[in-house]
């Protein structure tokens, strides 16, 4: 199984669920990784009469399987940078009782979460299921850079450089968490770096 | 009366200084000898003559300085400034709420002439004249929000209310107390507030929030806030604590009293009529420790709160390391005479300094 | 004090819209402005009935940017508790009222890329005043408005001929009934949809928009209750150490302010939660009227909302 338990935090830290049916004319959903179990385990037949798949499998081999589901469509994208035009181009034509499933890493959820609440679907009514990494999109606050795959903490902003501590503070508009400068007030003394969850 | 503006600035060479008529009227956040949470809202309609609660929006002597160095902040970072998009209805109504209460509660400082959508607005102390069509923002230079926060003393945030909740959709941020408004737009009142330590537990916020929903027109609301700042610094930003947070191992006990400052926000809330969002102005003012001991009330009062104050909240505030030199200074003010309720300085009647 | 400011005001002008619908407009007595306010707003209007005052909220239906003038609607209400029938039998023009500042507990959201509006009878009222800062702000909307017959349309005809491309009419008695599954399922995402109207209206069009998978925010609904009638009882204030007897034709919160209560109130209409009271003791029934309290809450017997709810029975205390 690829799921985690993440511990108890502040409330701005998103809490991930478990995907289930919902009613609804279509359904998107989109998943990276070890998300397409979740897809998976909620997939019926009816369902996939009307559902989109959109995957990104990062090296994992779950692609048959989600393609034997038997959507209406599916779609197998080498990143997520290369899936955006094609999400933004399916929420273009959506309807209201569109319903949208979520599943996979927090940068995916985030990610494809931001380009749904952009199209105009509240974010509360977005589902959502945490699978597989639990590296974070960390935002660096002092020059704004995104640093992917976050695992330790601290660790080093990939734009600026600057040692930055992880924060559970999290942006749905930027879809990352916030990474603030270790060593402001003692320059260069920087702990080391453990991973995020012990 | 007529305010003499004050030649001063808030980074560099920090020449900011309170005169006797700034420190007097200080709004000193204690009105007991303790601190601690809680929903401390009152009507906002106006207080004592002169104080900082008469007025609407506050105009004292660092407006002009205050209104230069948040130009400079937006000149390095126009991200301290954003609106999101259905916000524009709620800066049309905040610049409206302004300019009538600027104009009527100081009207030798700022005129307001509407003739239907025909505005004129005149801010003599900047030295602004401009005429505009209300709700055209083409015919201002900024948007309304931004234009008319860059002529009004402390931070302005703009929150959107729906689903009984209020949402952080705009906002003019560079005088904050350590937070993002970059990072925080869009954000709900649980979550801006997430990083808050002991308040979510002890209930503060969702009272705080019910009361908040419920403000209606023509009924504003008030509370202050504190934090502890090290030099005259407006600009407390995250953005820009690699820079800043330094400062704060600069203190010593020679400097303490002229560079340790209380930090105090005077939070007002208004209802906006035709937008419905809720305008929540966060007004800083800043006195340092030596002259905050001129008051022997204050002296004897912020001892006591610092020396008493949770582990959790030193450490929120950001001062915990400086702590222990905070309290050798104040220990001098105190000399263990009790102190009358409130939190204005009656330095008339409060016994001098016994030490 | 309780709710919220209050304007001084004369009634400058009173038009019979239709049988059973007049509309009222006022001014400020001052000559002065009145506040703008956001379209779906309310006002709750004093009314001095003899011995009785009534606070009843009335929509807002004039433009929102007009400060000369707020109008309201009021529909006649034969069977309710007298307040509709003061306003169209008692108040002439050049009556002296007092009103309250404006209220919105049916604002639009206005991130929508487009508002649905679904109106029912007088239930039209709240959209009069959001069409007009749609079409100020340049808004995309669209409205279906269902009235019983032609003759008792309230401002049909005024709609149709400015908005004949976003107002749709649906009579009852011709049978007109709104597609409303076709109407859900093509709005596209981004659509806010709103409904004022009857209850039966209301709950059709919420478990329709949920049974098509639309978003619970994005589905908006006001419903004001107008107090009911009921048996008198008997209730001890804990508090302002009284104990009080609510009349046939009083609501609860109306009889603690005719004791001299200053109880907390919004709405007035079961929909705020301002007056929401704890329940300190009590042996009978409560008749809860509300929409704010959840179901168990009311089933709890520990909160009542006085200015809808009743209660019958034999003892009744309040922390109030």
């Amino acid at each position: 199984m690829s799921k985690f338990e993440f511990p108890k935090s502040i409330l701005s830290r998103p809490v991930w669920g478990t995907l289930e049916p919902r009613r609804g004319l279509h359904h998107l959903m989109i998943a990276d990784a070890e998300g397409a179990e979740a897809i998976l385990d909620v997939a019926t037949p009816e369902m996939m009469e009307s559902a989109h798949i959109i995957f990104i499998p990062k090296g994992t081999d779950y692609a048959k399987r989600l393609r034997a589901l038997n959507p209406a469509q599916f779609y197998d994208g080498p990143s997520y940078a290369a899936s955006v035009t094609r999400i933004q181009r399916v929420l273009l034509g959506a309807k209201m009782s569109t319903q949208v499933y979520l599943s996979g890493t927090e940068s995916l959820m985030g990610q494809a979460m931001l380009e749904c609440t952009n199209a105009g679907i509240p974010h509360t009514a977005i589902q959502t299921e945490h699978r597989g990494s639990t590296a974070r999109r960390m935002q660096c606050v002092h020059c704004k850079g995104f640093t992917e795959d976050v695992a330790i903490d601290p660790f080093v902003c990939s734009h600026c450089g600057l040692n930055l501590f992880v924060r559970d503070h999290y942006s749905r508009r930027y879809a990352a968490y916030q990474g603030v400068c270790v060593d402001a007030e003692d320059p260069g003394n920087v702990p080391p770096s453990k991973g995020i969850y012990p | 009366m007529t305010i003499q503006f004050n030649d001063e600035t808030f980074r560099g060479d920090y020449s900011f200084k309170n005169s006797d008529w700034a420190i007097q009227r200080f709004p000193f956040p204690f009105h007991e000898d303790s601190y601690m949470y809680s929903v401390n809202m009152e009507q906002h309609r106006g207080g004592p003559k002169g104080s900082i609660y008469e007025k609407r929006f506050d105009v004292d002597e660092h407006y002009l300085a205050e209104m230069r160095d948040r130009a400079m902040v937006l000149d390095d970072d126009p991200l301290r400034c954003q609106s999101l998009p259905h916000m524009t209805l709620a800066g049309w109504d905040l610049l409206e709420l302004i300019m009538v209460s600027k104009s009527e509660d100081y009207p030798d400082l700022f005129e307001l002439h509407r003739n239907g959508d025909q505005w004129r607005w005149i801010n003599k102390p900047m030295g602004i004249d401009d005429s505009f069509t209300f709700l055209d923002a083409a015919t201002l230079p900024y948007g309304p929000m931004e234009y008319i926060t860059r002529q009004a003393q402390g931070d302005f945030a703009v929150l959107d209310q729906r689903d009984d909740n209020l949402w952080m959709d705009a906002g003019m941020i560079t005088t904050q107390a350590d937070w993002s408004l970059d990072f925080d737009i869009g954000m709900n009142f649980f979550e801006w507030h997430a990083p808050v330590p002991l308040a979510h537990e002890k209930g503060i916020f969702v009272r705080a929030l019910k009361f908040l929903l419920n403000i209606q027109q023509g009924a504003p609301a008030r509370r202050l806030n504190w934090t502890m700042t090290v030099n005259p610094l407006l600009d407390t930003s995250p953005e820009n604590y690699h820079k800043w947070g330094v400062q704060k191992t600069e203190i010593t006990p020679e400097n303490i009293g002229s560079k340790q400052h209380l930090r105090v926000e005077l939070q007002t809330f208004f209802r906006l009529p035709r937008s419905n969002a809720l305008v929540f102005p966060i007004r800083c003012y800043l006195c340092n420790f030596q002259d905050l001991m001129s008051m022997p009330k204050w002296g004897r009062r912020l001892h006591r709160v610092i020396r008493d104050l949770p582990e959790e909240l030193a450490t929120y505030k950001g001062f915990i390391d400086n702590r222990p030199m905070m309290l050798d200074y104040l220990e001098k003010f105190d000399d263990g005479l009790p102190t009358s309720p409130g939190i204005w300085p009656e330095f008339e009647t409060e016994p001098p300094l016994q030490k | 004090m309780s709710g919220a400011e209050k304007i001084d005001v004369t009634v400058t002008e009173i038009v019979p819209v239709n049988a059973l619908v007049k509309r009222f407009k006022f001014e400020r007595r001052d000559g002065g402005l009145l506040p703008t306010f956001s379209g779906g707003a309310h006002t709750v209007v004093e009314m001095k009935d003899g011995d009785i005052t009534r606070l009843n909220p009335y929509s807002l239906m004039s433009d929102p940017m007009d400060q000369s003038a707020y109008t309201i609607s009021v529909r006649r209400d034969d069977e309710g508790r007298g307040g509709s029938l003061f306003m169209h039998n008692k108040v002439s023009v050049g009556d002296e009222m007092v009103i309250s500042y404006p209220v919105n507990l049916f604002s639009l959201d206005l991130r929508a890329k487009k508002h649905l509006f679904l109106a029912g009878g007088i239930g039209i009222t709240p959209f009069l005043s959001q069409i007009k800062q749609c079409e100020r702000l340049g808004d995309a909307w669209e409205l279906h408005y269902a009235c019983r017959n032609a003759a008792l349309g309230s401002y049909v005809d005024e709609l149709t001929a400015a908005h004949p491309f976003e107002a749709h009419v649906y009579y009852d008695d011709e049978k007109q009934v709104i597609a409303l599954e076709n109407l859900l399922n093509g709005q596209p995402i981004g659509t806010h949809v709103y409904v004022c109207g009857p209850k039966g209206m209301i709950t059709w069009v919420r478990a329709t928009a949920e049974k098509l998978g639309w978003p619970r925010e994005a589905v908006h609904y006001e419903e004001f209750l107008a107090p009911q009638p009921g048996k008198p009882f008997e209730v001890r204030l804990a508090v302002s150490n009284k104990t009080i007897q609510v009349g046939k034709d009083e609501s609860l919160l109306e009889a603690m302010e005719r004791s001299g209560v200053d109880a907390p109130y919004l709405c007035r209409g079961g929909a705020c939660g301002q007056c929401e009271t704890r329940v300190i003791d009590y042996a009978g029934a409560f008749i809860h009227r509300d929409h704010w309290l959840e179901d168990d809450e009311h089933a709890s017997g520990e909160k009542i909302m006085p200015c809808v709810s009743r209660f019958e029975g034999k003892t009744l205390v309040l922390d109030r």
